[in-house]
């Protein structure tokens, strides 16, 4: 079986965000990309299904984006994945933009089982892998901590509020991942080298019109310095008068 | 076009749950601001609360009832909300970005070929046009926007839009599905033992490292319980194997926007500062008085979290 792991190029979550000029997108001057935190999960998953069938099945990684995109392709490179595929655009997709590109490479593959991160870390959307199933009629459990295959059937666990949800279903299927569904391999030196060798096929992103108009970025209103109540329980009597009367939210 | 802007209602073991009725209220709002007309849509069993959306400005409510559409099943009820959309002619459709939202909403949206804007936080009307406010970069940044498409989709963040008490009279039209197709669906709900979730709270109380150990984490679920709040906890805790991951608040966990945050023994990293900062009130208990915490905290107690949490629990209960 072919499979797809869909792999974006983020900031760093520990870096501060500056909105560029044309205050329409942020200033990457100084920001440091990484692959997607729950990409590496995906990314896991993916492995982890191939080593259990023990087939011949293989692990494609496909990104959308420019040049940048290849160290993300290589780092899952470097982690076990058997190739790359590069979907160029240098235009700032929307979240259907990116699911449509990477519908039409799936197809185009014959993918007929996607991971993927539950969201990027960047415009936080949580859609795409619905998306992409929406678009090539696959099923798609989204938010996925436990995954099970079993021949065509797929059941996994997905988290909801206040819980987890059992869900059953079948292939071709898209899987969204969330954090605790494994604990992603580090690269080894091998795989780092090996990764150097292995083939990242570029070609140009399918494009579509977006339907979003983005108006502008803004930073959120800075909150006013808070007080200082004490440094001891003794500022308990009046950080509760706080709370009820001017705060009123207790 | 049909002049219409839909609700969709989610309901789970049969109730509709407090997001239904803010995306009711929210669809209530800009029926009016756009001058449209405005219904709500549920899908499932036996619903006892469903006429309480009238109260909140929506009348017109269609349930779509089947004993086997009970559960969230992604592939049925994304073929009965596309259907009826297209049916009614809805321009816009609202849902809350709860876990059904986000999973049903863009599925919708691309059988609509409509555009959407997720989790929003903000929806004005402004020259007869819906300008959206959503945070991006985990609330880093907020952007704002607008739809070109004919249909177009929002979601709207929980807890955010407080939903407008206004009677209007109810009318529910019951109709029955025929075959739906459940090649998706949930066959069972592992209830978690936490009593509340971060994501749905009011109040929640989040520990860090300054606790110390696990175990102390018991006096946040003191207070939690005492305020009635949910139990929240920093990355670091987390990774260290401390709390489950459904609790973690911050970029790489839920982002949040509660009546009231209290963080304790929290330092406060880019990350969760991100996920927490739009919360109405922050309370912060950190013992090191230049933690970045106090730089977002309304109110904060420079002190140790060891002794003013139990005090601080006395002192709640002592009100109720």
């Amino acid at each position: 079986m072919k499979i797809a792991v869909c792999v974006s190029h983020v900031p760093d979550t520990a870096t501060k965000i500056n909105i560029a000029d044309s205050g329409k997108e942020i200033n990457p001057a100084g920001v440091t990309y990484i692959i997607n935190p729950y990409d590496e999960y995906a990314v896991e998953e993916a492995l982890k299904t191939k080593e259990t069938l023990g087939d011949d099945s293989e692990v494609i990684a496909i990104s959308v984006g420019n040049d940048a995109n290849k160290e993300t392709i290589r780092k899952a490179l470097a982690m076990g994945v058997d190739s790359g595929v590069l979907l160029k655009t240098e235009s700032q997709l929307d979240s259907f933009g990116i699911a449509k590109a990477l519908a039409e490479e799936i197809k185009t593959q014959g993918c007929e089982l996607v991971f993927m991160g539950k969201q990027s870390v960047d415009y936080d959307n949580q859609v795409v892998g619905q998306m992409t199933s929406a678009i090539l009629d696959y099923s798609c459990i989204s938010v996925v901590v436990d995954f099970k295959l079993d021949g065509n059937n797929i059941t996994c666990e997905r988290e909801i509020e206040g819980g987890k949800e059992v869900v059953a279903t079948q292939l071709p299927c898209i899987i969204t991942a969330q954090k605790g569904l494994n604990e992603p391999r580090y690269a080894s030196l091998r795989g780092i080298m090996t990764a150097k060798k292995k083939t990242i096929e570029e070609k140009p992103a399918v494009e579509t019109e977006s339907n979003t108009e983005v108006i502008g970025l803004k930073k959120p209103p800075a909150k006013n310095p808070g007080r200082i109540l004490g440094t001891d329980s003794s500022a308990v009597p009046e950080l509760v008068r706080l709370l009820r009367e001017e705060a009123k939210v207790i | 076009m049909g002049n219409t802007i839909l609700a969709i209602l989610e309901q789970r073991e049969g109730k509709l749950k407090k997001s239904a009725f803010e995306a009711a209220s929210v669809a209530a709002k800009l029926a009016k601001d756009l001058n449209l007309n405005v219904q709500a849509v549920a899908i499932g069993s036996e619903i006892s609360n469903l006429d309480e959306v009238a109260k909140y400005g929506v009348g017109n409510i269609t349930h779509f009832k089947n004993d086997s559409l009970a559960n969230y099943s992604s592939s049925a009820y994304t073929a009965v909300v596309t259907e009826f959309a297209r049916e009614i002619s809805a321009d816009y459709l609202v849902f809350a970005n709860t876990s059904f939202g986000k999973d049903l909403a863009p599925r919708v949206s691309v059988k609509l070929d409509a555009g959407c804007l997720f989790d929003c936080v903000k929806l004005e009307v402004s020259s007869g046009e819906v300008i959206a406010t959503r945070p991006i970069y985990a609330g880093k940044a907020l952007m704002d926007a607008k739809l070109k498409s004919a249909v177009k989709v929002f979601t709207i963040r929980p807890n955010v839009f407080k939903p407008v008490e206004e009677s209007v009279t109810v009318e529910i039209s019951t109709k029955d599905v025929d075959a739906p197709d459940t090649s998706t669906k949930v066959v069972e709900f592992k209830k978690a033992e936490g009593k509340l979730d971060v994501a749905e709270a009011d109040i929640i109380v989040s520990g860090g490292r300054g606790l110390k150990t696990p175990e102390d984490f018991k006096m946040v679920e003191e207070l939690a319980d005492a305020l009635g709040a949910a139990v929240g906890a920093s990355r670091a805790v987390v990774d260290a194997g401390w709390r489950p991951h459904r609790e973690q608040v911050g970029q790489t966990g839920k982002t949040v926007s509660p009546s009231l945050y209290v963080a304790c023994g929290i330092s406060g990293a880019i990350q969760h500062l991100a996920g927490m900062s739009s919360s109405k009130y922050i309370v912060a208990i950190n013992k090191d008085k230049d933690a970045p915490i106090f730089g977002v905290a309304d109110y904060g107690i420079a002190g140790d979290v060891f002794e003013i949490l139990p005090e601080l629990t006395e002192a709640i209960k002592s009100l109720n």
